[in-house]
């Protein structure tokens, strides 16, 4: 790293500051809870597993998406 | 500052699916719709076939939305919905990331960061398992698909991050450069391991009993007791279009949040550096950083 010619401006200092994961644990995990769920409807629900049963509502609402994301589908 | 950096990701994400929706609303759904014509046909052809062989017709499921209803709500909320998710999961990576993968401007490591979110979640798993149109998929196999496609989502996932670790841990050794390449080939060489550990689709039982072996599980041509083709096997043109613009679709997703993203993340992170730069916290360490709690 110390070869690395350091600019003086301060627009390109790069990120050298860390976030605490503990610290921010309310805000990532919320994040990482709706991100998953949201895949988990929109990619996989209602094809190998449901959690609505054999209703195929939101399969078929979201179908078109779900075959080009390149999710496995019908 | 956590709070600033997911909520921007939320936002770049949603647009990005709507930018993604555009794209798709105009060039996919048209190859979408000949997939399902092809579909139709073939239902059809094997109707009428059953017909003749006095076996049961399949009635074939309702269909709950119509194709206008699907072509343009549903495909535009499941884009949106999946810009979001992804933007959500990607702030979250990209927050975890700063100072912890060496010094690199915010704007490079939000293209860093989505280039990883596309390969992991999408490209690395298509090499084993493209996308397919409607019409290319068997029902009666749909368990182990997504068991197999999550698996690869899963494998390429984790072995992005171990490379990321390991590239780290040999970039004082061998410089940036070769230590990237180093960690790209590890890469290559696990997820290589795991595609050809993971059956191809074909060549799952229920397939194998029903249609031999075969690669994939494209429609082959529809035939008749005789061996007459009655019905082509599924358009080669077609799908290619759809796998075509299927990778369009996500690198136009992801690039799109990086790109909106990155200028927000900066705009919120520089006056943080600027502080830690100027009580010097900043300056003593290469690698350490600083930590939130002092900015």
């Amino acid at each position: 790293m110390s070869t690395m010619p350091v600019s003086p401006a301060p627009t390109s200092v790069p990120t050298p500051l860390v976030v605490s994961a503990t610290k921010a644990r309310l805000w990532i995990g919320g994040a990482l809870l709706f991100g998953l769920l949201a895949y988990y409807f929109i990619g996989v629900d209602q094809g190998a597993v449901s959690v609505f049963g054999s209703d195929m509502h939101i399969h078929e609402f979201v179908h078109d998406s779900r075959h080009l994301l390149g999710f496995p589908c019908h | 500052m956590e709070k600033q950096i997911i909520t921007r990701g939320l936002l770049a994400g949603a647009l990005a699916g709507l930018v993604a929706f555009c794209f798709a609303r105009i060039f996919a759904e048209p190859v979408i719709d000949k997939a399902i014509a092809y579909e139709n046909g073939r239902d059809a052809a094997q109707a009428v076939l059953d017909k003749a062989a006095g076996l049961p017709i399949d009635p074939g499921g309702p269909d709950i939305f119509s194709r206008t209803v699907q072509s343009n709500i549903g495909i535009g909320v499941g884009l949106i919905g999946f810009g979001a998710a992804m933007g959500a999961l990607y702030s979250v990576v990209y927050l975890l990331c700063l100072g912890r993968v060496g010094r690199i401007q915010p704007k490079v490591l939000a293209l860093l960061v989505a280039g990883a979110g596309l390969a992991g979640i999408y490209l690395v798993p298509y090499l084993k398992y493209p996308a397919n149109p409607p019409a290319i998929g068997h029902a009666e196999t749909i368990k182990p698909r997504a068991a197999l496609y999550l698996t690869m989502v899963v494998c390429s996932l984790a072995f992005i991050l171990a490379a990321t670790w390991l590239g780290r841990r040999l970039a004082p050794r061998f410089g940036n450069w070769n230590a990237t390449l180093l960690s790209a080939l590890a890469f290559a060489a696990a997820i290589g391991i795991v595609m050809a550990i993971l059956p191809s689709l074909g060549e799952l039982s229920a397939n194998v009993h029903a249609y031999g072996h075969h690669a994939t599980e494209t429609p082959l041509p529809l035939t008749d007791p005789k061996g007459n083709i009655v019905y082509p096997g599924f358009p080669a043109d077609v799908l290619f279009s759809f796998r075509f613009y299927s990778i369009c679709n996500q690198v136009i997703l992801w690039g799109t949040l990086a790109l909106i993203f990155g200028p927000l993340a900066e705009r919120v992170l520089r006056p943080v550096m600027q502080r830690a730069e100027a009580t010097g916290a900043a300056g003593s360490g290469s690698g350490s950083g600083v930590t939130a709690a002092a900015v």
